[in-house]
């Protein structure tokens, strides 16, 4: 069985609306990146995470800026709530200098320690092992950061899963393993690839908590997240979350999505966590509508100028070539 | 080693194996360096310091949070020392063999080597990946495959393979301190075979070959355990009158173009031998980059030695066929010298 969490930490009403301005932010960027490619101003491999918003959002209120997220190709929106300036951001998914990575990683595999983001893969379930590694380090540092290591209900069927979950016990890393289980891996339904009904109950092998969340539910969420954080910032170890969402979009961007049904999909955007949660914050006197469609205009302004900024660098000179493979320059 | 030729060093030395001068260097390299790490499977001295006992006494010294025995999970032990390095640590990690290297190739091939290029510079991966292999040993197909020309092949780490005793003292030394992943092989007999190391046995330089005898006929250029074979054909070649120059290669990636074009250059004739496959093998690569550059100088094509298009065979009598042998060496050097 998957566990359940006794005492629930909840987000007071600051809380609610930065993990709100996160949603808005990862929703305006993923808007913006799709008009993009469709008008083709740039072209790039995009993985949508439309859907998932609330996760890394929810999680990252409660992350330091030197906490550190190691995370996959569909995780723009882990990095966009992990707060990282857009303008680098879109530089790199655009391929030019100016972006995190001078152009060299583009969108799977974006880079940006300064808020945290120390490794982005395109490798399924390639982050946990490597989140370890950072667990490890701060151990040794004695410091109370933590890693969260994000991955896909489809990457829990790979070996390094298994072996970072355990190792991560073994040594009672600080590390937290978010899966956000959008229900498919690329066209598989989960199912039809995964052995048991709930990834959490996997945390049982390895010995650690595991709990399944609410994925659209910020509040569930942040409670779940807010219990591992602790955890291990106390030294007690790893925790594997799975946060239960759906991706609205398909695989990557242009995938048909033929293997969603209508009504599953229908089911899942009249579920949607932006709205909802939108409501809810009216609802309970956290902001008015009139502030959260400030919020939105403030993001949308934010996104504007970062693609104009991207769209005005230059692209890498050939050197970089030669730049970066090791330390020193490789000779021409 | 023909010790007539060679002028005795005059600094102090003591004789001690491979095993013990990596064990030398890990001691030095964590003792003066609280950054550097060292985890694989049992090599804390609990589960006996290693399988070799290459990493005895350094968890007794160090602990066992900077000296750490992991699960058997090669893709954890390459994941938790990528990570640590970008962490700010210097972490020397052991794949048991390099045959089990093929289980973590993803950490090593598309994350360690590839994290800074990918970063633009951002991320630094300063770990050691330390593996041992070789046939000679009847382990066959699964536990004695040189794959070097792999990771030669893939561009963000560098490749080391010593010989001597005072070779891993010193290239250790530079590889722990390296910004970035490096691979070192452990290669069979060079772990037990004592030889003379200087006592301050200092760095080495990654990437710079070791000219081990002068010569003026032909230049045979080789690495690992394959020197101990090489220099029995030198004895032989020298016996019959042949001035050979033996070059030990060291690091594999990035190899010493400079010293080894200068030798071909200087003797018209050159010959690689190593013992990973003879087909796309590091050989390839050398030969080609030679003939590219001493085209018309060479008095004989590059000559390659390696181990037949097989697995590492069992039976006592197929491994030695399958290795290089003194006299295929004598055989190979005669020919090309005979061709001019
Ligand atoms: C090791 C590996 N195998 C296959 C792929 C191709 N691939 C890319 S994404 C993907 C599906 C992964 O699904 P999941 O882990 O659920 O993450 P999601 O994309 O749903 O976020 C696959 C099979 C890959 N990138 N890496």
């Amino acid at each position: 069985m998957s566990q359940t969490l006794e005492n629930r930490a909840k987000p007071d009403a600051k809380t609610q609306l930065d993990i709100y301005r996160r949603m808005i932010r990862i929703e305006r960027n993923d808007d913006a990146t799709r008009t993009q490619i469709r008008r083709g101003r740039i072209t790039a491999p995009y993985y949508s995470a439309r859907g998932q918003e609330c996760i890394p959002s929810a999680i990252s209120v409660l992350l330091n800026d030197d906490d550190k997220i190691c995370t996959i190709y569909r995780g723009i929106h882990d990095m966009v709530a992990k707060d990282m300036p857009l303008r680098p951001l879109w530089a790199e998914i655009c391929g030019r200098v100016d972006g995190t990575c001078k152009g060299k990683g583009g969108p799977m595999h974006l880079t940006h320690p300064e808020t945290g983001v120390m490794v982005t893969t395109g490798i399924v379930g390639s982050s946990m092992p490597i989140a370890n590694g950072f667990g490890w380090a701060a151990l040794l540092d004695g410091t109370k950061q933590v890693t969260v290591a994000y991955f896909g209900d489809g990457a829990s069927n790979i070996g390094a899963f298994h072996e970072a979950l355990n190792l991560a016990s073994v040594w009672k890393l600080p590390v937290i393993f978010v899966c956000q289980n959008n229900g498919f891996a690329e066209h598989t339904r989960y199912e039809n690839g995964t052995s048991v009904d709930l990834i959490s109950k996997r945390a049982i092998g390895y010995g650690m908590p595991g709990y399944t969340v609410d994925g659209n539910d910020p509040v569930d969420v942040y409670a779940h997240a807010h219990a591992a954080i602790e955890r291990a910032r106390a030294g007690e170890g790893p925790t594997l979350l799975e946060c239960k969402t759906f991706r609205f979009m398909g695989h990557v961007f242009g995938d048909a999505d033929g293997y969603m049904t209508k009504e599953e999909k229908a089911e899942a955007i009249a579920r949607d966590p932006l709205p909802i949660y939108r409501q809810k914050l009216i609802d309970d006197g956290v902001a008015t509508a009139e502030e959260l469609d400030a919020l939105t205009a403030k993001i949308e302004a934010e996104v504007n100028d970062a693609i104009e900024f991207a769209m005005a660098c230059e692209y890498p000179s050939d050197d970089e070539l030669r730049r970066d493979v090791f330390a020193e320059e490789i000779p021409a | 080693m023909s010790t007539e030729t060679l002028e005795a060093p005059a600094v102090e030395t003591v004789k001690m194996n491979g095993l013990q001068a990596i064990n030398a260097a890990l001691m030095e390299a964590m003792e003066a360096d609280p950054k550097v790490l060292v985890l694989g499977e049992d090599i804390a001295d609990n589960e006996g310091g290693g399988v070799v006992g290459v990493t005895r006494g350094l968890s007794t010294k160090f602990g066992t949070m900077r000296v750490r025995s992991t699960p058997i999970s090669e893709q954890a032990i390459i994941g938790a020392a990528i990570g640590a390095a970008m962490g700010g640590y210097k972490p020397v990690a052991e794949i048991m063999l390099m045959n089990f290297t093929t289980v973590a190739m993803d950490m090593i091939v598309n994350h360690a080597a590839k994290l800074r290029f990918m970063s633009g510079g951002q991320s630094q991966v300063p770990m050691v990946i330390r593996t041992l292999t070789g046939a000679g040993n009847q382990t066959a197909g699964q536990h004695a495959d040189f794959y070097e020309a792999w990771f030669c092949h893939t561009a963000g780490i560098k490749v080391v393979i010593p010989w001597t005793p005072a070779d891993f003292k010193g290239l250790y030394l530079s590889a722990i301190q390296d910004p970035d992943p490096v691979i070192i092989v452990e290669s069979g007999k060079t772990l037990f075979v004592p030889m003379d190391v200087p006592v301050n046995q200092g760095p080495i330089p990654l990437g710079k070959a070791n000219v081990v005898a002068p010569g003026s006929d032909i230049t045979i250029v080789s690495y690992g355990q394959m020197m101990f074979t090489v220099m029995q054909a030198y004895e032989e070649l020298t016996k019959a009158g042949v001035s050979v120059e033996v070059i030990d290669l060291r690091t594999i990636s990035p190899w010493d173009k400079e010293t080894v074009l200068a030798s071909a250059e200087k003797t018209g004739r050159l010959l690689v031998v190593h013992e990973a496959g003879r087909n796309f093998g590091p050989g390839a690569e050398i030969a080609a980059t030679v003939q590219e550059t001493l085209f018309g100088k060479l008095k004989a094509p590059v000559g390659r030695l390696g181990a037949p298009y097989c697995s590492v065979p069992f039976a006592k009598k197929l491994e030695d066929a399958f290795l290089v042998q003194p006299p295929e060496i004598v055989a190979e050097a005669q020919r090309l010298i005979a061709m001019s």
